[in-house]
């Protein structure tokens, strides 16, 4: 093991040591809080592997995210007694089809061109999702019961918060420990190598358009993964999280946070839910925290563009 | 032979008719908002994220003004001007900073540009939906409509905007700078142009543009804070099927869009009718990615 090997597992250790104990001493809300912005750190992370990794900015990660959701809320509502297992699965089976579909259009474009059409493809299924009222609810969204936490034949119990805490903990991880992987296996070099000049990446001989639309995939299926969890946290599926809004908050995480580190979208994350609680708790709920947060994002763009984590960007990816 | 009479019978002619009228009324105002856009993009090279929150703006400040004066022309003069002023500043601070460093960038910052004012609008105007009495209250017959006048002007009126606005790029001295800089951005420079101040001036002019759209279409469908979005999008689309910085290809796309969600209206409901332009725009990045329009160099 080398020095930076030990220095870098060792803080992971830390940082999941204080993850895990966290709900244990935590207060019920900001128990619940951390739970949150884990979810939105692996939507945020999903969108990295795009934004930091490949050099495509994604404005429709909301798509991703809602058609998870409502691939669990479908499971959960279709198959009873409702099973977590089940709605994960299709709730994947839903942001992949839908990431098959942008990534294979999407794709044929770069820089601003792929922005803006991701942005148009999830407005897409907003659409369908808002006005196909007799299956998704339409604008009222669906309700269901959280499913239990269940290994066949071993154990089955009810979700508390702490465990509920402790499992979506277990998914993050384990998707950060994933996408880490493919970023540093000889496919996310590639995907760096496109990000630094497409150009010369085709010209050495890589099909570009075959690796952008397994990277989308890739990143709309862990997106999705996010939805799953928010969905069973919450037990709703609402067509509001499929709006642009969720999209738009997926890249302030990626900036605030640091966009290449995997880790600084969700640091962002934490940044971003913190200053909107602090601030509805000092100014009162009415209050539009959008507009300092937009303030602050403009000038971390100008000033600071590699965000919170930048300064750890080599390091975190040795 | 009966099939095919039945039909033709079918088609309910004077709706088709209605809806051709509605769809260009709807397409010059789109066209307007979004030859702003693609002048930006075409000369700076910036996404603005921030047009359909110009446009909000711009109807807002019509309204307000409306309600204190009860006159809109005033309303029409004294948005543009303001908006006009606020996009000059916008361009100024935040996005001169970002000349010679990744285009993505800009499009994040009017992103961020766009979340300020959205948020603005929605805390100081609330979710209500506003609207202006027509200036111009007569009707003539179509069919069984009344069909407004006012809608005729406001069609006529933003083919007046772009229209002045093509001479004045064609002849003006100001406009003359602007083709200069996108033509040659380093050369226009070296001749003496002010480029940084050009970039300023075509920001505020399409800032304006877009916030005489703005005024223009509250009548016709109400002023509310997060109309922006709705906008941008149609006018991305129109912009990307026109052909990014090309005019006349922006204009035509306006209009064959508009058409076709007006026409695709009669039979879906209006924000289903929406996709009908997505698809649009699907097509033409598979087929045509240059843009529907687009004169082959």
């Amino acid at each position: 093991m080398t020095r930076h090997n030990k220095i870098y597992w060792a803080g992971f250790a830390v940082v999941m040591a204080v993850l895990i104990i966290a709900p244990l001493v935590l207060p019920a809300f900001w128990g619940r809080f951390l739970t949150e912005v884990l979810i939105w750190g692996l939507l945020a992370m999903s969108s990295d592997l795009l934004i930091g990794y490949t050099g495509m900015v994604s404005f429709g990660h909301s798509a991703f995210f809602g058609l998870g959701m409502y691939g669990a809320a479908a499971a959960l509502l279709l198959v009873s007694p409702p099973n977590l297992w089940l709605a994960i699965g299709f709730g994947l089976v839903g942001a992949a089809g839908a990431a098959l579909f942008v990534a294979y259009f999407s794709t044929r474009l770069r820089d601003i061109y792929f922005a803006i059409t991701t942005l148009i493809f999830s407005q897409i299924f907003y659409v369908i999702i808002f006005t196909w009222t007799a299956v998704t609810g339409g604008e009222n969204g669906l309700i269901f019961t959280r499913p239990h936490f269940s290994i066949p034949l071993l154990y089955d119990a009810r979700f508390t918060p702490t465990m509920m805490h402790w499992f979506v903990l277990a998914v993050v991880t384990a998707s950060y420990l994933f996408l880490r992987r493919v970023t540093q296996s000889p496919f996310g070099m590639v995907l760096q190598s496109i990000r630094e000049n497409e150009g010369r990446t085709r010209a050495i001989g890589y099909p570009v358009q075959r690796y952008k639309i397994v990277s989308v995939m890739l990143s709309g299926i862990f997106a999705g993964l996010a939805g799953v969890l928010y969905a069973i946290q919450n037990q709703f599926a609402a067509p509001d999280f499929v709006y642009f809004v969720t999209s738009g908050d997926t890249v302030i995480f990626n900036v605030l946070g640091g966009i290449g580190t995997l880790v600084g979208p969700i640091v962002g994350a934490g940044f971003f839910q913190l200053l909107r609680e602090l601030m509805s708790r000092i100014f009162g709920d009415q209050f539009p925290y959008l507009i300092p947060v937009g303030f602050i994002f403009i000038a971390m763009i100008i000033f600071l563009p590699q965000g919170l984590l930048g300064f750890a960007r080599r390091w975190l990816n040795k | 032979m009966d099939a095919v009479i039945g039909l033709i019978q079918a088609i309910p002619i004077d709706l088709l008719i209605i809806q051709t009228v509605n769809g260009i009324v709807t397409g010059m105002i789109l066209a307007l908002v979004a030859s702003g856009l693609t002048l930006i993009f075409g000369i700076m090279d910036v996404v603005n994220f921030a047009h359909g929150e110009l446009f909000m703006l711009g109807a807002y400040l019509g309204v307000i003004v409306v309600a204190t004066t009860g006159n809109f022309w005033l309303g029409l003069i004294v948005s543009s001007v303001v908006v006009a002023v606020l996009g000059a500043a916008l361009q100024v601070v935040t996005l001169r900073p970002l000349i010679g460093r990744d285009p993505l960038n800009t499009i994040l910052v009017t992103f961020g540009i766009s979340l300020i004012l959205q948020n603005y609008a929605l805390w100081q105007f609330g979710t209500v939906t506003r609207k202006i009495t027509e200036p111009i209250s007569s009707y003539f017959t179509l069919f069984y409509l009344q069909y407004p006048w006012y809608r005729i002007v406001v069609t006529v009126l933003s083919a007046v905007i772009i229209g002045g606005f093509w001479l004045f790029l064609k002849y003006g001295k100001f406009g003359v700078w602007i083709r200069a800089t996108t033509q040659d951005r380093v050369m226009a420079q070296a001749m003496g142009i002010p480029v940084p101040w050009v970039f300023t001036g075509v920001f505020a002019l399409g800032a304006a543009m877009a916030a005489a759209s703005g005024v223009l279409f509250a009548p016709l469908g109400g002023v509310a804070p997060t109309m922006g979005l709705d906008w941008v999008l149609k006018a991305f689309i129109v912009v990307v099927v026109g052909g990014m910085g090309n005019l006349g290809g922006s204009i035509l796309a306006a209009i064959f869009i508009s058409l076709l969600e007006a026409y695709a209206s009669i039979w879906v409901n209006p924000s289903q009718a929406v996709i009908v332009s997505f698809v649009v725009l699907i097509l033409t990045l598979l087929f045509r990615p240059t843009g529907l329009f687009a004169t082959p160099k």
